[in-house]
Parts: structure tokens; sequence; C-alpha cells
């Protein structure tokens, strides 16, 4: 998936990515799309749910093999 | 953005573990864009003290219960397994591996995210404790109809 912003998470457990992801998203244009990437398995369900409360858009994740991806539209 | 919700946290263990795990759901609550409250009482007080206190105007037992208590976010212990203090610094290297922030960089870090922290005055009396003990980030000193005001009004309130 395409990406306007990348941010690198891999190491960083709960609560850093989302913690992260929130500074992060500030800095983007409305429609933009932040990668966010985590080897964190609990990424999987703590940024829809984040999105869900924030009210930006879960467009997906992508996984390979510990390296999950995860897609969000401001 | 959907509607801001509130979360009101009581910290009331001066333990490592418990602060850690209170801070943690507090800065992630924060960076859902929610309103989130901290309110510090009994124990919990020794999280966010400067140290250890001085002798101030405490009575003897006060006196006392300030020597044996852990005071600071740095020296907190853990609930189980302790072991006087080898526990603690075992969990605290374990975080470093793991890239984990520590406590002191938790609470920095609620703060930056706009946090508020509340002091509980009848536990600051009773231990003997003054203003001047505390972290400069304490936003405000109050008593339970200021937590039950604040409480009544969130959708998430937890006593840790």
């Amino acid at each position: 998936m395409e990406a306007d912003r990348t941010l690198d998470c891999i190491g960083l457990y709960c609560p850093m990515p989302i913690v992260k992801t929130s500074q992060q998203i500030g800095e983007l244009a409305d429609g933009e799309v932040l990668e966010v990437i985590s080897d964190d398995e609990g990424i999987k369900s703590d940024m829809p749910a984040w999105c869900d409360k924030t009210g930006h858009k879960f467009l997906g994740l992508e996984e390979t093999g510990d390296e999950i991806k995860v897609y969000v539209r401001k | 953005m959907e509607s801001k919700d509130s979360v009101t946290i009581v910290v009331f263990s001066g333990e490592l573990d418990k602060a850690l795990a209170a801070f943690n759901i507090a800065n992630t609550a924060a960076s859902m864009g929610m309103k989130v409250s901290m309110f510090f009482t009994f124990w919990g007080l020794s999280v966010i003290q400067k140290g250890k206190s001085g002798r101030g105007k405490k009575d003897t037992l006060q006196y006392m219960m300030g020597k044996m208590n852990r005071s600071g976010a740095s020296k907190l212990k853990l609930s189980k397994m302790n072991m006087m203090g080898m526990g603690g610094k075992s969990m605290k290297s374990l975080m470093k591996k793991y890239r984990m922030p520590s406590l002191e960089e938790m609470i920095t870090l609620a703060r930056e995210q706009g946090v508020e922290f509340v002091a509980c005055t009848t536990s600051i009396a009773l231990m003997g404790l003054e203003k001047g003990d505390f972290i400069d980030e304490v936003d405000r000193f109050a008593g339970a109809s200021t937590y039950l005001g604040l409480a009544s009004e969130s959708n998430v309130n937890l006593f840790i």
C-alpha cells in the first residue's frame, strides 16, 4: 500500500506505537496515509481501536513474518 | 473527531508495577484523544513525590512513616518479587532491554499529552507532607468531591 509517511515502531511495545502514531498523525495533512511498521502483535487490534476512537480511517494491514504494516488515513 | 471521552484513574498504590499500568493506560487514552485525569491518593502519592520529604511539620509517626516509605518515581518497589530491590532493578533492566519507557519517561509523556495530575489533600495531611514535596507537574491539590465531579462526567474510571 502507498503511504505518505512511514513510522518505524519495530521493537516498541504498547503503548508506544499508538502514542507515536498519535504524535505523527498531527504532522500529516487530511487525506494523507501513515504507514506504521511494528512487530508487536497487539497493534493488529490496537490500531483499529485507536482509529475508531479518533476518527481516522484504518485502511488495513500487511503481515510479513513478524513484521506488521498498518495503514491509517488521516 | 468523535466526541471527547474522559478517563479518570485513582492511583492509590505506590508500587512501580501498578504505577506503570496506570501510566500506560493514561498515555494510551490521551493518544486516543481522551481527556485524562489522574488522582493520586494514599500510597500513590509516592509516585509524584520529588523524593524523600524532609522533617517539615511531621509528628514522630509521620516522620517514621516517611522514612520507611519509598518516595519518588525512581525509587518505587515492585508489588511482587521485589527481593530487597533486586526485583525492581531487574524489571527496569528488562524494560530497557525491550525499549519500554521508564516510569519517569511515562510521567513526562503523560504531561506532554495533557494528562492532568491531582493530588489528594487528605492523604497529604495524613502523611505530614507539603505541596513542596511534590513534582511541579501537579495541577491541583484537591479532595474526593473533585474526583467524583470528574468521575461522574467520565466514561472510564479506574482504581489502581
